[in-house]
């Protein structure tokens, strides 16, 4: 499937995938992150369950510590 | 627009912040001086020697609840502008009740799990709200990896990528611009 991931495009081998499993295929390892999927937010208790299909604009923000 | 447009228009608007350190401190001394009419602002800690070195405090201040130094450093600088403080910890029950009536809202804690826990509260009680947050602003240099980008109502300032290590401190400069991004977002989107 092809979707847009932080406002770049990507294709990926999968039809449908978890965010969870996204996030193991992009490797992405941070603990803290702001997800959305078509402007909506995904609650961190969902990651297993939500799912993103062909299309999808997924954002992932990394929120790191500083302030 | 003039400065007395300006001052006339932000005069009737009321800014959140949540978090009073480095980005919290210099954000709400920016938005006061253009003449923003209310702030609410709230934070649990009090001000301590360690934070000198890029918020908005002085000497004398170490010890006082932050809420109150910075109301009284805002105060100093323009007396007309309200000040509203919440000494106390953000929670996902009271930050719908403090920040309800806020045109817009700045994300300015230090802490990672402090930022998610407000951005998720935030998009998810008041999708329609602008939030803006300070993502990676550590260390000093590199002035052209900081930038703003908007997700839908969620404004992002920071390089997203420099985290605070012991030997990567937030400090003055690099801080101070990214509060003063935000102040500028915050200004942009209260013009508009």
């Amino acid at each position: 499937m092809k979707i847009t991931l932080n406002n770049n495009p990507e294709t990926l081998d999968s039809d449908k995938l978890t965010v969870s499993e996204l996030l193991k295929v992009k490797n992405y390892t941070f603990k803290m992150l702001i997800i959305k999927i078509n402007g909506k937010l995904i609650m961190k208790g969902d990651y297993d369950s939500a799912l993103i299909g062909n299309g999808d604009d997924v954002q992932v923000l990394h929120l790191i510590s500083g302030g | 627009m003039t400065f007395e447009e300006i001052r006339k228009k932000l005069s009737g608007k009321k800014v959140g912040i949540a978090g009073a350190g480095g980005l919290g401190s210099n954000c709400a001394v920016a938005l006061a001086r253009v003449g923003t009419g209310s702030l609410v602002i709230a934070d649990f800690d009090v001000v301590s020697e360690s934070n000198l070195n890029r918020q908005y405090y002085f000497k004398d201040q170490v010890g006082t609840p932050k809420v109150t130094a910075l109301a009284e450093n805002i105060r100093r600088i323009d007396p007309s502008v309200k000040v509203a403080g919440h000494n106390l910890r953000l929670t996902k029950e009271n930050i719908p009740l403090i920040f309800g009536d806020c045109d817009v809202i700045v994300e300015a804690f230090d802490l990672a799990d402090q930022k998610e826990l407000l951005i998720e509260t935030v998009l998810t009680v008041f999708p329609d709200k602008p939030l803006v947050i300070g993502l990676g602003m550590a260390g000093w240099g590199n002035n052209d990896t900081i930038h703003c980008r908007r997700v839908d109502n969620l404004y992002i300032c920071g390089d997203e990528v420099s985290e605070i290590r012991p030997d990567l401190p937030p400090i003055a400069p690099r801080v101070g611009m990214v509060a003063n991004m935000q102040a500028n977002v915050v200004v942009e989107l209260l013009l508009k």
